[in-house]
């Protein structure tokens, strides 16, 4: 706000002309900005090679040069689509808050509630510190828990860093499937914890908690205050994110130049039924963000692993994190951690076999 | 005067009590800050998601990090 009255006050004469120019001259330059982005985003490829093979003057047999240039093609493409995913999930999140999300989860059925619960959980900014207050806050007043289990699997295991790298290292198609099946997942785990009424494993304090009736602050957010809170989730989550992006992409590079070809296929592959159970026991306990682990796993694939274990995989480490768990022990008995984990794991094994036979 | 500073105790929430300090400094003004890491107290207060900000018993903000700048507003605020 500051900088408008700057402006203001540095171009006396016509104030009301800039005013009215002003949104003008930002969508000019969100457009050349695009433009500019689609241009530098389409060639990389070409970049890429040329930089390589012409200006490194490598072979291109050699595994070096094949490791280089995949870094090289990988790294700025999904930084690139990083920044424009994230940007644009950060102004569709601005529209909802949790306080709105549990208004509109209160109460709600089975089913339709479960169906809801995921969906929002995509598009609910939510930080998995947060993760304890928002289940009583929900249970509390009227959120079903199955509805918030729905919720709770759903924010984690689909998130915009997660899509964006299966979209650049895999295609439109592994995306969509992650996010079908993700949010699958969800809404039939949750609706499973829902059925078995498993409310007197919650502890017994939260229940007995009461919530203040008219808490959450609403305040109106303007487009300037959307386009801001995108530029804020960029600075945030691709500030947090980058380090881990660039050293997957790295590992993922060595995998691509130096592990032969169809060496996973055996381990990993399509004929090894035990790979998907075992994908995902090792998956649940490893803490990986979603930017670390999704360019190793398409390394992987490209040399003969299974997509169905390969997606199990990814599913466990992001979606069933071992600190989130814990941090939820504080509100939920041991034996509901379990089915949690049981229900949520049984999905993961589902969708993977399923992959595996389909494709 | 009393600032209250709701979380848990991840980054982003000790981020957000610095930052108020700061604001408080630059602001010149004296003021009671406290951190408030228990569960049912946040809870308590009506919170749902954290990091958030309460000035004399009010909510003003929760699930944000905000800047200095917006702190200083913010602060100034509750106080008139």
């Amino acid at each position: 706000m500051s900088s408008e009255v700057r402006k203001a006050a540095a171009s006396p004469l016509r104030p009301r002309a800039w005013n009215r120019a002003k949104p003008v001259v930002g969508a000019l330059l969100a457009l050349a900005a695009a433009a500019a982005w689609w241009l530098l985003f389409s060639n990389l490829d070409r970049f890429a090679g040329w930089l390589v093979f012409d200006v490194f003057g490598m072979s291109a047999a050699s595994a070096l040069a094949s490791a280089i240039a995949f870094f090289v093609y990988e790294a700025p493409k999904v930084m690139m689509l990083l920044l424009v995913v994230v940007f644009a999930v950060g102004i569709v999140r601005s529209f909802f808050t949790p306080e709105r999300t549990r208004r509109l989860l209160a109460g709600r059925r089975q089913a339709l509630g479960n169906v809801l619960g995921s969906l929002l959980g995509v598009v609910t900014p939510f930080c998995s510190c947060s993760a304890v207050p928002l289940f009583i806050g929900f249970v509390t007043t009227g959120v079903p828990l199955g509805v918030t289990f729905s919720f709770l699997i759903a924010a984690p295991m689909i998130n915009e860093v997660a899509l964006v790298l299966l979209f650049g290292l895999f295609g439109w198609k592994v995306a969509g499937l992650y996010l079908a099946t993700g949010l699958l997942i969800a809404m039939v785990a949750g609706w499973v914890i829902g059925r078995l009424r498993l409310e007197g494993w919650v502890e017994g304090w939260v229940y007995e908690t009461a919530l203040p009736a008219a808490a959450g602050t609403e305040e109106k957010v303007r487009w300037t205050g959307r386009l801001a809170l995108g530029r804020d989730a960029v600075k945030d989550i691709v500030g947090r994110v980058w380090p881990y992006v660039l050293a997957g992409i790295a590992v993922g590079a060595g995998i691509h130049g130096y592990v032969p070809q169809d060496f996973m296929a055996s381990i990993m592959g399509k004929g090894a039924w035990w790979s998907v159970p075992l994908a995902v026991l090792i998956g649940i306990p490893m803490y990986s963000n979603a930017a670390g682990i999704i360019p190793v796993v398409q390394a992987l694939l490209e040399k003969g692993a299974a997509l169905g274990t390969v997606l199990a995989f990814m599913m466990a480490v992001i979606g069933l994190s071992l600190p989130e768990t814990i941090i939820l022990r504080k509100v939920l008995k041991m034996p509901l951690i379990a089915t949690f984990i049981g229900v949520v794991g049984v999905g993961i094994l589902i969708v993977g076999y399923l992959f595996n036979i389909v494709l | 005067m009393k600032i209250e500073v709701l979380g848990p105790g991840c980054p982003k929430c000790m981020s957000v009590e610095q930052n108020v300090r700061k604001a408080l400094a630059e602001l010149a003004l004296p003021a009671e800050v406290e951190k408030v890491t228990d569960i049912q107290q946040i809870i308590q207060k009506g919170v749902m998601s954290t990091p958030a900000l309460v000035i004399d018993g009010k909510v003003v903000l929760q699930g944000k990090n905000p800047t200095v700048d917006q702190l200083k507003q913010l602060i100034a605020k509750g106080q008139g």
